[in-house]
């Protein structure tokens, strides 16, 4: 079992210093993530214009895996509209659960989640903030919980 | 009574690796490490005479209990009520009747709950509870809340995972009809003094009930000597298979109670226009027993007696002291519940790494904990934690599981920079 593919550097990285961290101000899309197994907790704040995500912004708290993956994401999909996020979505679905998902080139520093589908009981720490900015995304802002 | 037995004055010594010979699952691999079992407080392994014994049952002498003339009916009865008996000794109840056999230790609150309090608990009347409790030593009283309107009230816990008893007495009132608490906490390892809370419990004439998944495979239990009116706990916290537990009762209380669950074995006549229940214990148990586990927890008491209780004990209390001070003595770890009187499980968290990444670095290196909230969400809260890491103890651990721990944590360090 190799943990330094599952803790990369880049997910260290965005875990001792998450980026985007705090709240937005000005959102007018938010929604909360609760994993209730592990007490993870992730709250997303967005300001969308139109179809384009202007500004987003995450808090809470959760291991390393959760914390550096809603970092991760904030970075990548601020400034995409909805169906590129959309795309974005089911290319980091693909990467956390198949086997043998090939590296795509699209998902960018994302891509250094890709260990954590040989470590099943934390792929819900991957996807729990994907999960909220689809809630968020959606009219209807909601709790989401992965369990 | 224990009490009552003359001191030894040389406990038995404690063959920790002849323990360890008796339970199969110890010698697996875990990612090519040797296994490091460091969560019996949520379930504990199974001993070969436990294994055997429900082979034996299952080979030779299965059929339904209560029912049949046949020899494997009768077998199966024998085993079944033999494993009542068993328990009875086993925590000094008076009586048989007062032997109810359940799924564990969450069906038996239920079941005082549904059974005892809603149908004579109403608005005004207070149940109490403590701030160190499993979450199903809280919900069930909560819905008995909601049902009834009667209302929750819960005795504060300290910093260091105790309930202070002024505290507790505190919350004592006229109105308060139910006490239900943990003998041992299963998140922090707290030994609460339950004898005095039932006592004063009686005095203010309420009933109590005890949690004792966490006590029973530590400590010798006697329902009797604590005064105790329910006392509940689980058969896979001590070496038993998962499924059964036991709900002990007064006969009193117990006689006095409705059925919880209808069906086969809890009646004695049935027709549409009436239908009269049967005596105890059978009134509790409706529908075919789980009789493999009873025969398993039989075997597992036996197993229990014959190491001693009292020397499982001082051997798990070494492995805490050890453990507490290796873990004491690394800077970046802060142990979480440090009561003076403590079981078994040590609760921890590190800086800067969340209970989550620990359990799956301290994975790797084969050693089990368990990482979260422990099904005690409220102690959390108080800690201002999300999660802690928890290793606890078994009569099959030893110094070298603690040496294990202790150098996966510096690995955890390591891959955390």
């Amino acid at each position: 079992m190799d943990l330094k593919e599952l803790y990369r550097d880049v997910i260290l990285d965005h875990n001792r210093h998450p980026r985007n961290f705090g709240p937005l101000a000005g959102a007018n899309h938010h929604a909360e993530g609760n994993n209730p197994l592990c007490g993870d907790r992730l709250s997303l704040t967005l300001r969308l214009n139109g179809e384009r995500i202007e500004d987003i912004r995450f808090e809470g708290s959760g291991c390393a895996i959760s914390t550096a993956s809603a970092s991760l994401m904030t970075e990548a999909v601020k400034g995409k509209d909805r169906s590129s996020v959309r795309q974005l979505f089911e290319r980091m679905h693909a990467l956390l659960t198949q086997a043998d998902a090939a590296p795509d080139p699209a998902l960018g520093k994302l891509a250094a989640l890709s260990g954590v589908r040989e470590f099943p009981a934390r792929v819900k720490c991957a996807s729990l903030c994907w999960h909220t900015l689809n809630a968020a995304l959606s009219s209807n802002a909601a709790t989401v919980s992965t369990e | 009574m224990a009490a009552n037995l003359p001191l030894e004055k040389n406990p038995p010594a404690f063959d920790a690796e002849a323990v360890r010979r008796d339970f199969p699952i110890l010698a697996t691999s875990v990612h090519g490490r040797p296994l490091t079992y460091l969560d019996s407080a949520a379930s504990s392994q199974r001993a070969l005479p436990v294994l055997r014994a429900v082979e034996n049952y299952e080979t030779h002498s299965h059929a339904n209990v209560h029912r049949g003339v046949h020899a494997l009916s009768q077998a199966a009865t024998a085993a079944f009520e033999g494993a009542r008996e068993r328990v009875r000794r086993f925590i000094n109840a008076a009586s048989v009747k007062e032997i109810i056999f359940v799924r564990g230790t969450t069906e038996g609150i239920n079941l005082v709950a549904q059974s005892y309090a809603r149908p004579r608990f109403g608005p005004g009347d207070e149940i109490l509870i403590t701030g160190l409790e499993h979450h199903a030593n809280i919900v069930p009283w909560q819905m008995v809340c909601e049902q009834t309107g009667a209302s929750l009230r819960v005795a504060p816990i300290n910093r260091r995972g105790e309930v202070p008893f002024e505290e507790f007495l505190r919350q004592l009132g006229p109105r308060t009809r139910l006490v239900a608490f943990a003998h041992v906490s299963n998140a922090l390892g707290t030994v609460l003094p339950v004898k005095r809370m039932v006592e004063a419990a009686h005095a203010h004439g309420a009933v109590a009930l005890i949690d004792g998944a966490q006590a029973v495979p530590h400590s010798r239990v006697d329902v009797r000597a604590l005064g105790a009116d329910f006392y509940t706990f689980s058969g896979h916290k001590m070496y038993a298979p998962t499924g059964i537990g036991v709900l002990y009762g007064r006969e009193g209380l117990l006689a006095s109670m409705p059925p919880w669950q209808g069906g086969g074995d809890m009646i004695l006549t049935v027709s549409f226009e009436k239908t009269t229940y049967n005596e105890l214990p059978a009134k509790f148990e409706a529908g075919t027993p789980n009789i493999t586990g009873a025969v398993g927890l039989a075997a597992a008491i036996d197993y229990l007696e014959g190491l001693g209780i009292e020397a499982i004990a001082a051997h798990e209390q070494r492995l805490l002291e050890l453990a507490t001070s290796e873990l004491a003595r690394m800077p970046e770890i802060e142990i979480v519940g440090t009561a003076a009187h403590k079981a078994a499980v040590l609760s921890f968290t590190m800086k800067g790494v969340h209970a989550h990444d620990l359990g799956t670095i301290l994975d790797a290196d084969g050693v089990a904990v368990r990482t979260g909230h422990h099904c005690a969400m409220p102690v959390m809260t108080f800690f201002g934690l999300p999660a802690t890491a928890r290793a606890s103890f078994g009569c099959y651990n030893t110094e070298e599981d603690v040496a294990r721990l202790t150098s996966a944590l510096r690995r955890a360090r390591e891959v955390f920079g």
